[in-house]
């Protein structure tokens, strides 16, 4: 079980509220006790190690935390840990198997989608909530679904076409 | 960042949620789509003792019509469900403009249409459609329900007219009495940002003639703006280039711009006039186009 509360206050333990909550990281089942002010990033992030989830502005503006909640993509800096109680979250470490890349980590690859890489995982979590929804985007289609993630480094043409190119890898898979 | 210490309760019921805003007393807020009212939390201008989060009350999410037009949006119905619904784009124009251009499609997937009312941020986007529309806030309390005219329910930034102890349940649109018509337009730096500006413009038109106009802006004064002058304009007048042009003047009128980092208010006041013109003319059944 994941305790994260006392990195959030010098008081005893016993002394802060603390909930526990149920819920499935990348298929796995999860038990954590948490202070109810403690954000779905930091759960992730120093609770159970997923450092793959970036806290980049943590003003809801970057996206680069996003994380899917029930196959949705949700900015984690701007939901409360308690909240994801009886949900489902996937991270950018669900993506790939033990073996082999997620097309969406291969088409960035390949296409050159990243500079720093700080943006990445959001923006591929953005990426696989749409082509969830939609498996056959248009580069517009693209460029909207990833509207609300901020990259500083590349101008967006390579982030858009390993999307694009990652969309049409999963189709000639299915 | 994070919150400073709050209690956190999650109810399954109205009736319970009340109950506990009720014992919570005046610093207990409901917490919805969050995406307002957490950001507000971290950066701590915003730090109530109690949260009631009404995520877990079932049948809230919904948006439908009565049998007459009515349209009903429940308060945990989010922007996205509202920018995929097929209920809008055939029965309400200007929301239908206006779901895509909330915030991002990110924050679309949790925000609401209601939490947004209840949030008040004069920069609000639904709080001008809304308007435009003569819609109105359903709240629920301790003493029953009440029924609250959108422009009595806003009190000033950031402030509604909720006790501690209510809460907003559902939007409601009047049905229309003739066909509705018009859109949402904002002017914005980039997707996410507050607006430049944004002109919401609900019409009912009846035989070629406006009969009901609504008009409210975003983004150019201390709150939303109801354009009164332009509406009354247009009520029983076709939309030819002549009255499009002189709504649109009256509505940069009414606008109350300040020069800040996202314009000068003269440019501000042109994007009013401009988008007030734009929307007019993509009426169906405008006689004569206007620029």
């Amino acid at each position: 079980m994941t305790s994260l509360y006392e990195d959030l206050s010098n008081e005893a333990p016993s002394n802060v509220p603390v909930r526990r909550i149920t819920f499935t990281v990348n298929g796995e089942k999860k038990i954590a006790e948490v202070e109810p002010r403690l954000l779905l990033a930091h759960l992730l992030r120093q609770g159970l190690r997923l450092t793959g989830t970036h806290t980049g502005c943590d003003t809801t503006n970057c996206g680069a935390c996003t994380v899917l909640v029930d196959g949705k993509a949700v900015k984690s800096c701007t939901m409360l840990a308690v909240q994801a109680d009886g949900h489902a979250v996937t991270t950018v470490e669900g993506l790939a198997t033990a073996s082999e890349l997620h097309p969406l980590q291969e088409g960035f690859k390949e296409e050159h989608g990243l500079q720093c890489g700080f943006c990445t995982p959001g923006m591929m979590m953005a990426a696989k909530a749409l082509l969830d929804e939609n498996p056959d985007p248009t580069e517009e289609d693209v460029r909207w679904a990833l509207s609300g993630n901020l990259c500083r480094c590349t101008g967006y043409q390579n982030i858009v076409k390993s999307v694009l190119w990652a969309a049409e890898k999963l189709r000639s898979q299915s | 960042m994070y919150p400073s210490r709050f209690r956190y309760e999650a109810p399954r019921s109205l009736a319970e949620a009340i109950e506990l805003l009720v014992s919570g007393g005046e610093e207990s807020k409901v917490l919805a789509g969050g995406q307002s009212l957490v950001p507000l939390m971290k950066l701590r201008f915003a730090a109530p003792e109690l949260i009631v989060d009404i995520n877990n009350l079932p049948g809230l999410d919904y948006h439908h019509a009565d049998p007459d037009g009515t349209i009903r949006v429940g308060a945990l119905c989010r922007h996205a469900t509202l920018e995929r619904s097929a209920l809008l784009a055939a029965q309400q124009p200007t929301m239908a403009a206006a779901a895509p251009l909330i915030a991002d499609p990110i924050v679309r997937n949790r925000g609401t249409l209601v939490g947004s009312l209840c949030h008040a941020d004069p920069q609000g986007d639904w709080a001008s459609v809304v308007t435009a529309l003569g819609g109105y806030v359903v709240a629920e309390g301790p003493g029953g329900r009440r029924t609250i005219p959108i422009t009595e329910f806003v009190t000033g930034p950031f402030q509604n007219v909720l006790g501690h102890d209510e809460i907003a349940v559902e939007a409601v649109i009047p049905a229309p009495k003739g066909t509705p018509a018009g859109g949402y337009l904002k002017l914005e730096r980039r997707v996410g940002d507050f607006a430049t500006a944004g002109v919401a413009v609900a019409l009912e038109t009846s035989g070629g003639l406006v009969t009901r106009a609504g008009i409210a802006l975003t983004g150019v004064g201390g709150s939303t703006i109801e354009a009164i002058e332009a509406e009354q304009a247009l009520v029983g007048r076709p939309l030819t280039t002549e009255t499009i042009e002189q709504a649109a003047g009256l509505t940069a009128e009414a606008a109350r711009p300040k020069t800040d980092h996202r314009g000068s208010a003269e440019f501000k006041r042109h994007i009013v006039r401009t988008f007030v013109v734009r929307i007019l003319s993509r009426v169906d059944g405008t006689a004569e186009r206007a620029a």
